[in-house]
């Protein structure tokens, strides 16, 4: 008898082994260090183009985006999608903007509470997603409207103001070229968050429900409340967008930006499945910076903006569509 | 846990909810005869004939985008470039007309619509790319493409024709627009396609259980593609019927109509997982959207009220539809 | 003040018209290992379900220790002292096994140790889920579940589709909770181990408790009449050659040729014959290459080396349809893989009428109607269900899978462990199914599981281990023992009594 069990644990053994070199290089590391390389080559070849291209413009442009990316991922590793992450954005921007012009002083405070709401309008989507069981795709379609709708409401056109202390957070670099301050508060801020949470229970049980949520429920996993965590996570994150715009801009402007089709984009490039379950928060970010700095690149070729346009999406087309292949030959695999 | 008869009062009620499932359309009716009445209510003598025709006339494009959805929900997909595509549609259209006449401007016009349908069917099908991205990416080109082809064409300009301008523009006996001459037909061709065609199973099937589609041997990359031009050339004739309404055109003169597109087809009952729905529900889903935008705007409500209560609707008509069809 | 361990009276639950428990009962003392026993439909999988706080019956007490309990979901269940292990494991696919033990607080220690009783000593924790084979993590969700001590183990079908050291395995580890203040409720087809390893067996039928029968001599008559009830039909002895199979000479070229089908990790050099006329039962453990056999005859998937024949000529399939339109259909044990769930029987019978383009269009609505009622009448399905499949019962699920290739012109019938998780009603209509299908001249290629059921459908029998062929028998010498070892790659112990093994 052991000698069956025997053969049959070896051939599982090594069958294992095999497809976890190829699983783990398709997942996580290697392929975050082949983005990180893409990235090099492209920013060398930027320099080229144009010297005086500075990391920390391409930093401070693309951190909304880069937190919309990253609240995205989140819910999508859940297994979920939020369409309304330009709304919030927006939402949270104008509100910023509106507190803060008319009481610089509270800055602090103010910042802490435009937290506070993109958390809750997070929350408040994750509840509608659980109790309504609608599905998500159609309750964030949903709350589009009625976000962009609170941010007209808040703020009918653009207006409001900042601190200084805001912008100068974001903008220019710590010493170094390479150090860009918008990238490192970017990276701080999304660390502090995901990185005690990724290996906690909490953490397993987002993944997990978004893996299987049948088997996570079986597993005793809170399915509704770690959806809510999730979704109040993407709010937390777009409020942090939100933030960095007014900081960025100076002001809030109430019509959304194109944040979904970037930011899903993002996650594509950075080895996030959309099915759910997988991939990590670093992959999108540099994902955003790739795709940012290719936009930068059609601009320095001298290229028309519509052109442009059309050549980004032709690029997120393939991408995408290499991006599917290899899922579906790893899983036949 | 103690045994006991069900309540007289949930027994009751889950009959009038199984009946209601199992006859889909009736809340739907009720819901837009809800609205028709609270619109009479809030501006009396607003309902009648010129009334119908608007409404219609609006919903008429609408409902073509909406058929775009529902057939590409059932199979679990979506097709977010419809409105673009038939922006795409009524610009190219517009500017041909000096050319080639109003036939042939349309009908060379539908050629770039079926070919971004082919490129999603291709990328959605055959390379198993996420609709969702697949469309979104694709329209995001075609917007992109949109404006460089303005460009290169301002010498040209455009002009809506007065066959399209009839068509989408005008009524037959004053209350029906023209273009139930080409929806009806459309719409039949839906229905009737969805229920009885090989075709129209095969939809429902590859949505409720691709593998077993695959073991029967249906190919589902071949059935996808052929979705996805099909879906093209709809979202290319609403847009050509659009171009009619409103007179004239612009390189983004169907892009607000995208959500609204996905809209009524889930409050007309189609789910967003595949499966299961249908396009009669998807009519009325856009009639009751037009009658909401018109009762909004009677309302006078600001923009920000507007959208925030459409989102509501939408998610309230959503959840309470999920109540009625879901099993206990 | 009472003596048992868990005590459901009075349990009933509907789902919508379709009452799924009229009237259950079960009670469970302290150390026995409990059998619950039931055709698919009479109840069993709904009973686990409100057991374990999947759902809430719509009446019912359950006391555990005496205590009335209230539970709404698997976490509070475990809380309180009841796990259950189902036939899909509860195991996340993307995350290693480490994560999904710190997922459920599962002490790691306690479950290595349970893992080597179980047989799996070496367990790589860091491995994905997702890569181990599925009896692998099977055998994980039972371990983890043991790790935890709970009073009460519920295991639905746990030696379903586990290769047979496994299940052995399996069988003496429960059988060690015998004796202790824990217990264990048994869901098991297989009334063998059931006799063997049981205290007492609950019966349900049609959604109620018909009966407890303590397991001693004779009691598995007993169950089986319970569970039968009054129409219980004799059980059969081995198959009759078929008509055809002893007609089918050298003027028919056989049905399938495989010669040296090799592919992926699991399937080496696989030859065989089927003829025309004949059931040819296929018996492997677990992960020996008859997953890739199977998708190379059914057209998903491509040999890397090793030709196939059909019919005489040189076949290479690239899709399914391609399989089909040869004449070789497949029927997948695993249901979920071969049904449309929300489509009506009717729709899925037709489906394989429509999947060619030239069908796409207005389908024929009377002819339709006809073929399908033919199909529902030659095999018996109850269709009370009929608008959505996912509602009927195993047994009429699988035939709803074969209707569908009835009247289709096909030749060859590829079954892939079409029993599996069926009462034993429907096994037995099953079996007669194939003899039947032989007998008007198919091919059919039968793998099964369950050892017995060769001799019963069978007339030649093929043993593959290692991704070879390593024995070839005529069903007269195709016993349990003998398949057995074989499925284990022993040699055939020697005939004549003495003669060295």
């Amino acid at each position: 008898m052991t000698e069956a069990a025997g053969t049959e644990e070896r051939g599982a053994g090594r069958g294992a082994a095999a497809r976890g070199l190829i699983g783990r290089a398709m997942r996580g590391d290697a392929w975050t260090v082949g983005l990180v390389a893409i990235f090099v080559a492209l920013f060398v070849f930027t320099k080229l183009l144009q010297p005086a291209y500075g990391l920390d413009a391409l930093a401070i442009a693309s951190l909304p985006v880069a937190f919309a990316a990253v609240g995205q991922a989140i819910v999508v590793i859940s297994g979920g999608i939020d369409l309304s992450m330009g709304s919030v954005i927006a939402l949270t921007n104008v509100t910023s903007a509106l507190l803060l012009m008319n009481a610089p002083e509270l800055s602090v405070p103010i910042v802490l509470l435009v937290l506070l709401i993109g958390l809750g309008i997070g929350v408040v989507n994750g509840v509608l997603v659980v109790v309504s069981r609608v599905p998500d795709i159609v309750v964030t379609l949903a709350m589009l409207f009625v976000w962009a709708g609170v941010a007209l409401l808040v703020l009918g056109s653009p207006g409001g103001g900042s601190v200084p202390w805001l912008r100068e957070l974001i903008t220019g670099t710590l010493g170094v070229e390479l150090l860009p301050r918008a990238l490192i508060v970017l990276l701080v801020v999304v660390g502090v968050v995901w990185i005690p949470l990724r290996r906690s229970r909490l953490g397993l049980s987002i993944y997990a429900i978004g893996s299987d949520q049948l088997a996570a429920f079986r597993s005793g996993v809170n399915v509704a409340r770690t959806k809510i965590v999730a979704y109040g996570l993407a709010g937390l994150f777009a409020s942090l967008g939100g933030l960095s715009l007014t900081a960025s801009t100076g002001v809030g402007t109430p019509i959304p930006g194109p944040y979904l089709l970037l930011s899903v984009a993002a996650i594509v490039l950075g080895g996030v499945s959309l099915a759910g379950g997988r991939g990590g928060l670093l992959g999108p970010i540099v994902g955003i910076y790739i795709l940012g700095l290719i936009r930068a690149d059609l601009g320095f070729l001298r290229v028309e903006p519509a052109f442009s346009t059309v050549i980004q999406g032709v690029i997120m087309v393939a991408v995408v569509m290499v991006g599917a292949y290899l899922t579906l030959r790893r899983r036949t695999a | 846990m103690t045994a006991d008869a069900t309540p007289v009062r949930t027994r009751s009620l889950g009959t009038l909810r199984s009946w209601m499932r199992d006859r889909p359309l009736v809340p739907l009716f009720i819901l837009l005869a809800a609205l028709v009445a609270l619109l009479e209510v809030v501006q009396p003598g607003i309902v009648g004939p010129s009334f119908v025709s608007n409404t219609m006339r609006f919903a008429v494009p609408l409902a073509i985008l909406a058929a775009c959805q529902t057939m590409t929900m059932l199979t679990g997909g979506i097709d977010l470039s419809v409105a673009v595509v038939a922006s795409m549609t009524s610009y190219v259209m517009a500017t041909l007309v000096g050319d080639v006449g109003w036939l042939g401007a349309s009908l060379l016009a539908l050629i770039p619509a079926a070919l971004v349908g082919l490129v999603n069917g291709i990328g959605v099908g055959w390379f198993r790319v996420h609709p969702l991205i697949m469309t979104i990416s694709m329209s995001l080109i075609v917007s992109g493409a949109v404006n460089v082809y303005a460009r290169m064409n301002i010498a040209g300009g455009t002009r809506v024709p007065p066959e399209i301008s009839w068509l989408g523009g005008q009524d037959l006996l004053g209350f029906l627009p023209n273009s139930l001459l080409v929806f009806i037909p459309l719409a039949a061709i839906v229905l009737v396609g969805l229920r009885r065609f090989g075709y129209g199973r095969l939809l429902y099937a590859v949505g409720d259980n691709e593998t077993a589609a695959r073991l029967a041997g249906v190919r589902v990359g071949n059935v996808l593609v052929v979705l996805y031009v099909i879906s093209a050339v709809l979202a290319g004739i609403a847009g050509l019927i659009y171009a009619g309404v409103i007179g004239s055109v612009t390189g983004r003169l169907v892009d607000p109509y995208l959500l609204p597109s996905v809209a009524a087809a889930v409050i007309g009952g189609t789910s967003i997982f595949g499966g299961r729905g249908g396009y009669a529900g998807t009519i009325v889903g856009a009639l009751i959207l037009t009658v909401l935008v018109t009762l909004l705007t009677v309302l006078q409500a600001p923009e920000a009220v507007r959208q925030v209560l459409f989102g509501a609707i939408i998610l309230a008509v959503a959840a309470a539809y999920t109540r009625i069809t879901e099993e206990s | 003040m009472t003596d048992l361990l868990l005590e459901a009276t009075g349990v009933a639950k509907h789902y919508g018209a379709v009452a799924a428990l009229r009237d259950a009962s079960l009670s469970v003392r302290p150390g026995e290992v409990h059998a619950l026993m039931g055709a698919n439909g009479a109840g069993k999988s709904t009973l686990v379900k409100v057991l374990t706080g999947a759902v809430s019956p719509d009446a019912g007490t359950i006391l555990l220790r005496g205590q009335s309990r209230n539970v709404h979901s698997p976490a509070e269940a475990r809380r309180t002292g009841m796990v259950s292990v189902y036939q899909e494991p509860a195991i996340i696919p993307d995350l290693t096994v480490a994560q999904n033990l710190s997922l459920t607080e599962t002490p790691v220690d306690a479950f290595r140790s349970r893992m080597i009783d179980l047989g799996i000593p070496n367990l790589d924790l860091s491995a994905t889920a997702r890569d181990l084979p599925l009896a692998t993590l099977r055998i994980i969700d039972l371990a983890r579940a043991l790790a935890i001590e709970p009073a009460v183990l519920l295991l639905d079908e746990m030696t379903a589709a586990l290769p047979a050291d496994l299940t052995a395995r399996v069988l003496e580890v429960v059988a060690a909770i015998r004796g202790t203040d824990r217990s264990v409720i048994f869901i098991s087809h297989r009334m063998l181990e059931v006799a063997g390893l049981c205290d007492r067996a609950t019966v349900l039928r049609e959604g109620r408790t018909v009966g407890v029968v303590d397991i001693a001599a004779g009691a598995e008559e007993q169950i089986v009449s319970l569970m039968l009830g009054p129409t219980a039909s004799a059980p059969r002895g081995p198959a009759e050659p078929t008509a055809a199979a002893a007609t089918a000479g050298a003027d028919e070229p056989p049905r399938l040729v495989a010669r040296s089908l090799s592919a992926g990790r699991n399937l080496r050099d696989v030859s065989f014959e089927l003829h025309a006329g004949e059931v040819l039962g296929l018996v492997a453990l677990e992960g020996q290459g008859q997953d890739e056999l199977f998708e190379i005859l059914s057209g998903q998937l491509r040999p890397d080396a090793g030709e196939l024949e059909v019919e005489g000529r040189a076949a290479t399939f690239r899709h399914p349809a391609d399989a089909i339109r040869a004449g070789i259909v497949l029927v997948p044990g695993d249901r979920s893989s071969a049904l449309l769930g929300q489509r009506s029987v009717s729709e899925n019978i037709g489906l394989p009428g429509i999947a060619s383009p030239r069908r796409w269009g207005l389908i024929n609505g009377r002819a339709e109607k006809r073929r399908v009622a033919a199909a529902i009448d030659r095999l018996q399905i109850d269709t009370r269900a009929q608008s959505e499949v996912r509602r009927l019962s195993g047994g009429n699920q699988q035939k709803v899978t074969i209707a569908r290739w009835l009247e289709s012109g096909v030749r060859t019938f590829l079954f892939y462990d079409p029993t599996r998780g069926i009462d034993i009603r429907t096994k037995r209509e099953i079996y007669q199914l194939v003899r039947d299908l032989a007998a008007a001249g198919a091919g059919v290629l039968l793998l099964s599981s369950e050892l017995d059921e060769i001799q019963r459908a069978c007339d030649r029998a093929v043993v593959i281990f290692g991704g070879r062929v390593v024995d070839e028998m005529p069903a007269a010498a195709a016993d349990e023992p003998t398949l057995l070892r074989a499925a284990h790659g022993l040699e055939r112990a020697a005939a004549a009594p003495g003669g060295a093994a």
